[in-house]
Parts: C-alpha cells; sequence; structure tokens
C-alpha cells in the first residue's frame, strides 16, 4: 500500500480492502464486449492498493454509457445530469477535502454538453480524477458522431460524413491550464493501473482519456492500438526520463528540430543522443502540448500514450479553505449578532 | 440667520442625475442620516443597467427615492415632494412625476444649450414658463461646488465632482438631517485622500450654509422620529438581509455554507456579501456559468453543507435541468431568484414578479418544489431561514423569490436577537437503515420519514451507508434504478405528496380585517406588501372596509387559504406580472380573482391601489355612495 500526500486528508480504511469490496450489487448492463467492462475491471482492481476507507470514495458521472459506472461502485455515487459533472464534483471537492473524488465520463458528455465545465475544473485544478472514456461516438444515443469523431464519420445524423473537426482531448486538457494529463487504453491493463496510480497521487484535477471501444456503434475505432501486428509501430509510450522512442525494434524516435518543433526521426539517422528525454514535471506545458499533436486523427500513427503532463500546483479546494482559515484565525470567528447589527444602529427606547 | 421651521408628518425625496453623478451614494447617505434621527423610511434607487450610459441623456439617469416619516410607513412614496434634479434629462425623466406644488431643486449650470438640444428640449424649461407649476429653486450647483472648493489642490474635474456633496449639505440643512453621519462616511471612504476628503466635507457644507443664507429656500423642514417598537435598529437593503438570513441558517443548524453562483443583476451583491464572511466558514465559488453555479451547490449539499445558488429570471431558466436533479436527489438546496424584468435580459436592474409560473413549473416532469417569498428587505432575513428549514427537513430544493425592489430597497430593521431564531437540525444518517430478507443491514436512501415524507441526508465518509444516487427514476425505498410503471407513478406522486405536507407546517394565513365584515380581499405576495398596506390604510382612513392578508408561501399554500379566500365577495390580487398567482389561486381554489397587474419595472403606487381597492367596492355596491 502506498501513502500518497494527496490523499493525506482522506481516512484510511481500518481493514484490507479487495476488488471485490467495490463491486456494487447492481447487475452490469453495458453491451456485451464493451470496452467499459475492462476499465470497470481495473478500477475495482486498483483502489484497494489506495488503502483508502470505502465510505470516503465518490464517483461522480454525467450521462451516457460510461456515466453508468458510479452504479457499479460500492462507494458513495452520484449518476447526474449531462455534462455537469465536473461541476457538480467542483461543489463536493471544494467543501469536503476528506473525500477521493473521481469522475466518470464520456468524450459526448466531457466534450460536448459539458465542454465549458470540463475546461474550468482543469483550470482551476479542482481535487478530480476525471476518467474520460474515449469511443468516438454517442453510444446511449445509437451511434451519432462525438466531438473526437474523424472528419468524414458517417453516421445516422451525418449520413454524408460529418464535416466536424475533432477535439483532440489531450490538447484541449493542456491549453485549459491542466496540471495532470494522461492518456490510456482500455486494452492495457497494467498501463491503465499505473495511469491511475499517478492520476490518485496528484493533487489537484487529472484528466485520464482512456481509449475505449465501443464494440456497437463504433468497432475497432483504436484497432490500430491494439492489434499486435500494428501497436508499436503507431503508439509510444511516455516513460518519465526516457528518450521517446517507438517503433517495433525502436527505430523510431522524436528529436526537436531545428526551427523548435517536434517530429518523428529514425533513430538510426540522428542517434539515440539526439531523442528527447520525456519530463511530465516541466513546468512549461510546450513540449507536451507538441507531443499531443504528433498523432494522426485518422490512422492514429504516432499516438503517444501515457502521462503527459503532471506539475504541482495547490487544488481549488486547499486555496479556498485555505482563505477561509486564514481569515478566520486573523478576524476570529464570526459573530452573527455583530454580523446583523453592523456597524450603524441606533436604539429607540 | 434662522429660518422659519415648519414641521412635516412625511417628506418624499427623489435624487435625479447622471449615471455617473454619484446619485445612489447621495440618496445612501441621506438615508443613513434619516434613520440615525429615528424616522421610518423606505427608499427606491432606480438606475440604468449600463454603468454609464452616455452622458446627459434620459437612458442614462440615475435616481433614488426615498420617504421618511414620523410615523411607520411601508413605501417610497408615489410622487416626490422634491425633485433634486442635476441635469436637463434628469429634469425630463422625472418631472412627470412631480405633483402641482412640489419643490424643485434644479441644477442650472448644466441647462446648457446643447444639453437641452440632447434630451430634446426646444426651449429651456427654466425659462419658458413650463415649470410655473413647482416651487423651482435654481442652484449653480456645479459653479458653487466649483467656487467653494478654488482654494484646495484640485482640477476643475475633480472639484465639480464633489457637487452631490454640495446637494447633500443642501438638502440636510433643508430637512434638519444631522451630519455626523456623513462626515465619518468620508473620512472613512478618503482615508488615504485626505484633499478629497477635506473638498467634499468642503462641499457639503458649502451646500448646508447655502441652504442657511440664500433668499431661495424661505423656510426648513423638520420631520419628527417615528414611534417604532422599543429595540436596536439598522438601515438595511433586502441582498444583506438575505445574505445574512443564510448566514444565520447556517450558523443555526451547524451546517456549513456554500454558494455558488454566477454574477447576474440585481443578485450578484448576495455573493458579494458572503464572500465577505469567510470568516463565518462560508465557501463562496463564482463559477463557470449559472449551471455550475447549482452545479456546485448540489455537489456540496450532498457532501452536507447547506447549499445555495443566487441568480435572477434568466439564471433560473438555465439552472432548470439542474433543480429537476435537485428535485430527484432530494437534497436540500435554496435557489434565491432575485426576480427582474423579462422576458430574456428584459430589464435587469428593474423590478418585476414574472418568475412566479417559473419557479413553480419550469421544468421537466412533475417536479414540484416549495416558494417562500419575503415582503420587505428586512423580511429577506426571515424569509432565507426558513427557505432553509423548508429545504433541510424536507431535504428538497427551495426557491426563495425576491425581487429588484426588495433587492435595493431599504427600511429600518428592528434587529432581531440571535438567540431567538429557529434552529434547524441536518439530522443526518448514520448508519444502515433497514433490513433485508436475509437478515443483512442495509442502508435505503429513499426510505422515508412517515411524517414528513422526507428521505434520509446520507453524507459521504459515513461508514456503512454506501450508495448510489441519480437522475434516474429509484425504486420507492432501497433507491435502485427503477422503470417499473407502477413505482414510477408512486415515486411521482410521493414527491409530490411530501412538497404538499409542507404546509403542515406552515402557519395558516392571517388576514388583516378589523371590521370583520369587508367585502373585499386584497391578497399579495412579495414585495408588493408595502404598497399594498399603504393603499390599505389610506382606504381605511376613508372609510373604507377592505381586508388584507399577504402570502409568504406560494408552495404549497397554507392549509387555510381556501377558506379565506371564499369568505369574501371579491379577491384582489396585485402583482407586478400579467397575474401568475391569480392563475395558480384560480386552477387550485377555483374562486374568481381579479388581478391588479402591472410591470413598469417599478413597485406598485398606493394610489393606483386605492382606486383598485374603491373599483372594487364599487362593482360590488354600484348603489352605495361613498358617504354611507
Amino acid at each position: 500500500m502506498t501513502d500518497y500526500p494527496a490523499l493525506s486528508l482522506v481516512p484510511k480504511s481500518d481493514i484490507e480492502l479487495k476488488a471485490k469490496d467495490f463491486k456494487s450489487d447492481q447487475e452490469v448492463r453495458w453491451c456485451p464486449g464493451c470496452g467499459d467492462y475492462s476499465i470497470l475491471s481495473n478500477v475495482q482492481g486498483f483502489l484497494p492498493e489506495l488503502g483508502l476507507a470505502k465510505e470516503n470514495v465518490v464517483f461522480i458521472s454525467g450521462i451516457g454509457c460510461s456515466s453508468r459506472f458510479p452504479y457499479y461502485m460500492n462507494t458513495f455515487g452520484m449518476h447526474s445530469i449531462h455534462g455537469r459533472a465536473p461541476a457538480i464534483a467542483t461543489g463536493l471537492a471544494a467543501s469536503r477535502p476528506d473525500l477521493s473524488i473521481w469522475v466518470v465520463t464520456g468524450d459526448g458528455d466531457a466534450l460536448s454538453i459539458g465542454g465549458n465545465h470540463l475546461i474550468h475544473a482543469l483550470r482551476r485544478n479542482v481535487n478530480l480524477k476525471i476518467l474520460m472514456f474515449n469511443n468516438r461516438i454517442y453510444g446511449l444515443t445509437k451511434g451519432q458522431y462525438s466531438p473526437t469523431s474523424e472528419t468524414g464519420k458517417r453516421t445516422p445524423s451525418t449520413p454524408l460524413g460529418s464535416v466536424d473537426y475533432a477535439f483532440n482531448p489531450v490538447s484541449l486538457a493542456l491549453g485549459a491550464e491542466a496540471t495532470f494529463v494522461a492518456r490510456t487504453i482500455d486494452s492495457d491493463r497494467k498501463h491503465m493501473t499505473e495511469t491511475l496510480r499517478r492520476a490518485a497521487a496528484h493533487e489537484g484535477a487529472a484528466l485520464v482519456e482512456i481509449y475505449q471501444n465501443c464494440n456497437i456503434f463504433n468497432d475497432g475505432a483504436w484497432e490500430p492500438l491494439k492489434d499486435n501486428d500494428t501497436r508499436d509501430d503507431v503508439m509510444m509510450r511516455l516513460e518519465d526520463g526516457e528518450p521517446i522512442r517507438y517503433g517495433k525494434d525502436g527505430e523510431k524516435g522524436i528529436i526537436r528540430t531545428p526551427d523548435g518543433h517536434i517530429q518523428v526521426a529514425e533513430v538510426a539517422k540522428v542517434g539515440e543522443d539526439a531523442l528527447i528525454r520525456h519530463d511530465s514535471h516541466a513546468k512549461d506545458p510546450g513540449l507536451a502540448f507538441a507531443l499531443s499533436r504528433l498523432s494522426n486523427p485518422r490512422t492514429l500513427e504516432n499516438t503517444p500514450i501515457g502521462v503527459f503532463r503532471d506539475i504541482d500546483r495547490a487544488s481549488y479546494g486547499r486555496l479556498a479553505r485555505q482563505q477561509i482559515d486564514d481569515v478566520i484565525e486573523k478576524k476570529g470567528r464570526g459573530d452573527l449578532q455583530s454580523l446583523i447589527n453592523g456597524n450603524d444602529t441606533w436604539d429607540v427606547n | 440667520m434662522s429660518k422659519q421651521v415648519v414641521s412635516l408628518n412625511r417628506v418624499v425625496i427623489r435624487f435625479a442625475g447622471d449615471s455617473g453623478d454619484g446619485m445612489q451614494l447621495t440618496g445612501d447617505r441621506f438615508t443613513s442620516e434619516t434613520a440615525g434621527l429615528g424616522n421610518d423610511l423606505n427608499t427606491l434607487p432606480d438606475f440604468p443597467a449600463e454603468i454609464r450610459a452616455p452622458a446627459g441623456t434620459v437612458p442614462g439617469v440615475s435616481a433614488f427615492q426615498l420617504a421618511f416619516a414620523d410615523h411607520v410607513i411601508t413605501t417610497p412614496g408615489d410622487a416626490p415632494n422634491v425633485l433634486v434634479a442635476m441635469n436637463p434629462a434628469a429634469l425630463k425623466a422625472n418631472i412627470k412625476d412631480l405633483p402641482r406644488g412640489a419643490d424643485l431643486i434644479v441644477n442650472t449650470d448644466e441647462f446648457t444649450k446643447r444639453n437641452l438640444e440632447k434630451v430634446g428640449y426646444d426651449t429651456n424649461p427654466l425659462e419658458d414658463g413650463s415649470l410655473e407649476p413647482y416651487k423651482v429653486h435654481a442652484v449653480a450647483l456645479t459653479s458653487q461646488t466649483v467656487e467653494a472648493l478654488k482654494e484646495f489642490d484640485l482640477t476643475k474635474k475633480e472639484a465639480q465632482r464633489a457637487k452631490n456633496m454640495y446637494a447633500l449639505g443642501l438638502l440636510s440643512w433643508l430637512y434638519s438631517r444631522p451630519s455626523e453621519g456623513t462626515r465619518s462616511f468620508l473620512e472613512k471612504k478618503f482615508s488615504s485622500k485626505p484633499e478629497i476628503l477635506a473638498a467634499n466635507l468642503a462641499a457639503f457644507e458649502a451646500g448646508w450654509s447655502f441652504g442657511e443664507t440664500t433668499e431661495s429656500f424661505s423656510v426648513q423642514y423638520e420631520v419628527a422620529p417615528a414611534e417604532m417598537p422599543k429595540g436596536t435598529y439598522r438601515n438595511i437593503t433586502g441582498n444583506p438581509a438575505l445574505a445574512y438570513g443564510l448566514i444565520a441558517a447556517s450558523e443555526r443548524s451547524g451546517l456549513p455554507l456554500f454558494l455558488g453562483s454566477y454574477p447576474i443583476t440585481p443578485a450578484s451583491d448576495i455573493l458579494h456579501e458572503l464572500a465577505k464572511n469567510h470568516h463565518f466558514g462560508v465557501m463562496t465559488v463564482q463559477a463557470e456559468d449559472e449551471i455550475a453555479g447549482i452545479g456546485s451547490a448540489i455537489g456540496a449539499a450532498y457532501g452536507g453543507a447547506l447549499a445555495v445558488t443566487t441568480t435572477s429570471g434568466p439564471g433560473v431558466a438555465l439552472k432548470s435541468e439542474a433543480i429537476g436533479l435537485a428535485v430527484s436527489l432530494e437534497l436540500p438546496l435554496i435557489i434565491v431568484d432575485v426576480q427582474r424584468g423579462g422576458p430574456s435580459t428584459g430589464l435587469p436592474t428593474k423590478t418585476e414578479q414574472s418568475d412566479l409560473l417559473q419557479a413553480m413549473f419550469g421544468r421537466n416532469g412533475e417536479s414540484p418544489v416549495p416558494i417562500v417569498t419575503p415582503q420587505s428587505p428586512s423580511d429577506c432575513f426571515f424569509a432565507a431561514i426558513e427557505a432553509a428549514r423548508i429545504a433541510v427537513e424536507y431535504r428538497t430544493p427551495v426557491f426563495l423569490l425576491s425581487d429588484g425592489y426588495l433587492a435595493n430597497g431599504s427600511e429600518p430593521w428592528l434587529v432581531p436577537d440571535v438567540d431567538d431564531l429557529p434552529t434547524i437540525d441536518p439530522d443526518f444518517a448514520t448508519g444502515p437503515n433497514h433490513t433485508d430478507a436475509d437478515g443483512n443491514e442495509e442502508f435505503w436512501p429513499y426510505l422515508r420519514d412517515p411524517e414528513t415524507l422526507a428521505r434520509p441526508w446520507a453524507i459521504p465518509g459515513t461508514k456503512g451507508i454506501e450508495h448510489r444516487i441519480g437522475g434516474l427514476e429509484k425504486a420507492d425505498g432501497s433507491g435502485d434504478v427503477s422503470y417499473d410503471p407502477e413505482n414510477h407513478d408512486r415515486m411521482v406522486r410521493l414527491r409530490q405528496a411530501k412538497v404538499d405536507a409542507i404546509a403542515d407546517t406552515i402557519p395558516d394565513i392571517e388576514v388583516d380585517d378589523p371590521s370583520g365584515d369587508a367585502d373585499v380581499l386584497i391578497l399579495g405576495w412579495g414585495s408588493t406588501y408595502g404598497p399594498i398596506g399603504a393603499a390599505v390604510e389610506v382606504s381605511r382612513r376613508n372609510g373604507v372596509k377592505v381586508a388584507q392578508a399577504h402570502l409568504r408561501h406560494l408552495n404549497p399554500f397554507p392549509r387555510n387559504l381556501g377558506d379565506v379566500l371564499r369568505r369574501y365577495r371579491m379577491v384582489l390580487v396585485p402583482e407586478m406580472n400579467l397575474g401568475q398567482l391569480s392563475m395558480l389561486l384560480r386552477a387550485k381554489y377555483l374562486v374568481d380573482i381579479t388581478g391588479v397587474n402591472q410591470v413598469r419595472g417599478l413597485p406598485f403606487k398606493s394610489t393606483e391601489l386605492i382606486d383598485a381597492i374603491n373599483a372594487a367596492i364599487e362593482t360590488l355596491s354600484p348603489t352605495t355612495s361613498e358617504s354611507e
């Protein structure tokens, strides 16, 4: 069991919890084969290692397939309204530092109807772990294109192909001043667990984009990143301190160009020393942003997964509570009678 | 030189000038001096939505009216006895309200050809005889202020800016107001700018001396203190009173106060007031939008805070879906709607009561929400505590419907002893409340209190009661998601029954009917209380029999309301809308209601209501003469 400073205010469980302790009695009702199952099982399997009291863990979701998640967790949970989970969780996180709060959302919920709340929760650095299941489609409403669908996507609402340009959630989060941004994938249990661990250890808002397969309405959306034959060619794993290098034989890497950009290069040509070493703790988000721009939204070539950014900044709740504590220390706890009397009274005798 | 002093019972003054002329400050100061003197008073600020509309134009006129008296009064007065017009635009915008024979103080310096043309005066009203019906006091306010401040190291512009203090000094002399309060106010405000402070004080004194010496004012007036109940008083406007009520509810329930809010006129001052009071443990979140304002409040309520969101009509529209969620989650939440003119952006700085039906019905599905309304600025304090009580005891969102007039209007307030305020018991769930078929203890989040029908308030961090709630329909009791038709029907009725049951804890409506045999009842809600009270008083003085009652709870209504309505041959309901309460009363009680409606963005004038009462009496007995 690891002790995370970011969770120091959350009471610990007095017994050792297991994955099954986090399973609720509700029947899981996602479609057979849905990527959500593996995420649920990973989260339930990972939570015990935080050692937190179960009653101090809260899952809050919006609307969509992913947002049914809280019903299946034997913790506190709220299945709220479309797009608003980060706003609701903000009120809870600001006022209750003793809770570990997780927001579960999807690409439509978080980036379309709830886009405003997401960016503001990130910029304020509200102490929330936001798990955004990205399947590039609206599942619960039966298959319309989403803000992460590729341009030209043919769906019931876009029979001629979507003309929208897609959001890149990692770029968006970095642009919103997020202090923690990561990407993982539903089929890679080890990577997802490691990513959740890093997110849990972070104080403030953590956005974890999880590439998730909807086998009914958008099957195979992330296939190049999952298929053993193609995976290593298109996906790079970001690991702190390590050169950013990928390809079946590690033949590709990321270098800086003389004009300040980054690009993919053949390691054989440029040499390993020329490769950029990943640093998620870099104050400046520039390189993280550049990395987020490498991937091709259509072919998924050059897709980084891992933690793009992980920097320290006090959370919104900590700062807000500190203001309250400071003013109480300075002025003393407020006295209701003197408040309502004010400074200008007169007596009638 | 001492002048004749005339005693008056009641005076109504209106200060009117450009938005940048400091009329609101002048009015506030005069109010404060008047309150300190022991007069009863009532104020009505009336200002444009623009911070600085184009200078010298009619839309840019900002006015402040106050009435003060040697007796209890409930309105800021229908028509001023004195109008202070700082420029031609102020004159043009306000002269129609000035009765014949009233005093008119005009700042002649501003009556230039250009300024007159700007507001469409072809001739100068100071010279063309059009002001003959009034006692005109032509005062070169600006230049006399500049002259009085010539010793100071000020630019001409800075000196001119003190003209509102000159005007305040003049009026303070005219009505024998004390000046210590203004002095100490200025000392505090300009403590870091001694030159500006000295100039303002000098301008105030110059105005005072001018009154004493000029021939233009032959008499000075005084208004004796009013007979008021014993106790400690302060002057208060509605928004701070409401904020204090929320803090009081927090203190009396032991629940930390949480406000999630987005700035909107005329509600923002509640956010400001609460943000000033973090030392009561108050947390305020200025959210990214109206939806996040209520969203964060719902989150805080879920976590066990006394949660509030404050807004005005357009904000309520944006919050509708989230209010529905709060209805479904059955969490305590206070939604403060400081109503303003609508629809859409409407009249942001003007008052109206047109959100009643929005509060009542403005959501999808059967979604009942209790509604509480304050009747005067100081009553916002008590109404806020009552809204909190209902929210917490019944685990429900509650609307608190204030309005722009209450928010910005002021009156003296007999400050209560905080120990006399009611307490509120959060009664949090502490553990399992149900045993399943196998004898296992479990927690049912929707197991209701048999009396109130309230569900448990079960906050995270409480061992053994982990549970999931949401906006999907829930099974009665267990709270599990349920699509069962019978269950949904039952849950819809239970939520309605819970709100209806609140009537068990609210007092019967009291009718004031001194003669006991009035045929006409005048029934109001919210801020119409003041004008209705004034109209009823005058009517009774004139021998008219009229009964009066006022609603604090609009959902549910008091249990005896139907009986009360049926007792009278005619029920008048004045509202600053086109008949929203009337519609609810007709629908619920099948009684006829005579609406008295106006939506001018201003409170009723008592004369309008006196006319309405007279018309009602006449309708009922067309042959009856007034001398009966």
